[in-house]
């Protein structure tokens, strides 16, 4: 259940490796959270070493320099004023230098995405610029290079937390709540990102990624998202009648079930499960086959009524849906 | 002490002499085992295996492959050689007709590293 650091090298492909880069900016909406972290870590190990030369002084010090360290003046200066100048100078700087992340009005020039969690992977509704949907994906977002992404984001159950570090801040995902998020990518690539929030189970197997491309790219990927239309088989067969229809989506199909993910462009994701396992005609066997192995808890039944023949023909129909 | 040390030196010939002689291949290279792995993990084999040396994930649905260069047979049918294990890891279905393994996309490469991964594996 717990994804370590040398257990995750399935998904390194995918994503820029696990655990994301949290001090690696990759655009303007994580430079001021990474120059702040360092300044709060270096400022801390500073006060902390202040504290500790105190409390040597204390302990093994002349009397000479324990009376001075106990003395009202020292109190007055090392126990108010500096506190006072170093934490008010720490916050007024801190939120000029995040101002730009809260900036969340609607301007017009952004791209707009709502992401819902949900216990364990992630909806994702593109917009148009006035906020209506245009297309529903899961697990993967894509964006162009060099624009503001703002997202909407919400919950369909219990409290997530929303964090790609390379491309933003980290933004809960409330109960009631729609909550709002820059981000932005400078540079073309995959940006693997992390449920932040403990919801349960399998938690620590919820990623995502963002995939950045150049503009041409972008556009390209966007005119692609268009279903096959009037497509027939067998595994298509089997999954309309062995279920799976009741929870996935497969546009221009009979399959319109909204529990699980829309599997519309299943075979074009760069990972299964949420960002947890690479996508390849080996992964999707076993991931239908026994998602609970893979991921214990979600919600995705294993399918062991399958026969071998069955399941091939299911995961390769899904392999294709790109 | 030279005395001492000839007799145990003796002893550890004749207990090894004791030991009945596998015959098996000899290990792939270094590199290419270290390789196997690394592309095992990289292409999910663990969504369906449990693997050795990998914590997560633990697939199911297909064997263990823990201990599997002491195996005789690969999915009970073919001889557990070199070759033939590179080809089937990448290609099951035209190896075993009827087995639940699809083919894997990956390169003659990545499938001779992973056979000889999975060989070295001999606890």
């Amino acid at each position: 259940m717990i994804l370590r650091p040398g257990s995750s090298l399935s998904v390194t492909s995918a994503g820029s490796g696990w655990p994301p880069a949290v001090f690696d900016p990759a655009g303007p909406y994580s430079e001021p959270v990474t120059t702040l972290a360092w300044a709060l870590l270096l400022g801390g190990t500073a006060v902390f070493a202040l504290v500790l030369a105190a409390l040597g002084v204390a302990l093994f010090g002349s009397a000479a320099l324990k009376a001075r360290l106990g003395g009202e003046k020292a109190i007055w200066i090392g126990g108010f004023a500096f506190p006072a100048v170093v934490l008010t100078g720490l916050l007024i700087w801190g939120l000029m230098l995040t101002s730009s992340l809260s900036a969340t009005r609607v301007t017009g020039a952004e791209m707009r995405v709502k992401i819902i969690g949900e216990m364990w992977w992630w909806r994702v509704h593109y917009q148009d610029a006035e906020g209506r949907e245009t297309l529903r994906d899961a697990n993967e977002l894509h964006i162009p290079v060099g624009k503001p992404v703002l997202l909407e984001l919400e919950t369909a159950d219990v409290i997530h937390s929303f964090w790609v570090p390379r491309l933003g801040g980290k933004m809960d995902m409330i109960p009631g709540r729609t909550n709002r998020l820059l981000i932005q990518a400078d540079k073309p690539g995959v940006y693997k990102g992390q449920c932040a929030e403990y919801c349960g189970g399998p938690h620590a197997l919820m990623g995502f990624i963002v995939v950045a491309h150049t503009a041409e790219d972008f556009a390209r990927w966007k005119a692609s998202r268009v279903p096959a239309r009037g497509e027939q088989g067998r595994g298509l067969e089997l999954f309309l009648s062995s279920g799976c229809a009741a929870c996935h989506t497969i546009r221009g199909t009979p399959a319109t079930g909204l529990a699980g993910p829309d599997l519309t462009h299943v075979g074009s994701r760069q990972t299964l499960g949420a960002g947890i396992l690479p996508n390849n005609p080996g992964t999707m066997a076993g991931w239908i086959a026994d998602a609970q192995a893979i991921k214990p808890a979600n919600r995705m039944p294993a399918y062991h009524q399958l026969s071998a023949e069955e399941l091939l023909a299911v995961s390769e129909y899904l392999v294709r849906r790109k | 002490m030279i005395w001492k040390g000839g007799v145990a030196g003796s002893m550890l010939m004749i207990l090894a002499a004791c030991d009945p002689a596998p015959i098996e291949p000899p290990l792939a290279d270094a590199g290419s085992i270290a390789r196997g792995k690394a592309a095992a993990q990289r292409l999910g084999c663990g969504a369906c295996h449990e693997l050795p040396g990998i914590d997560w994930p633990k697939g199911r649905i297909g064997p263990s492959l823990a201990g599997f260069g002491n195996r005789a047979l690969i999915a009970g049918t073919l001889p557990n050689d070199l070759p033939r294990l590179a080809a089937f890891v990448a290609d099951a279905p035209s190896l075993v007709p009827g087995s639940g393994m699809p083919a894997v996309p990956m390169d003659a490469g990545e499938a001779h590293d992973i056979a000889a991964w999975l060989q070295s594996q001999r606890d």
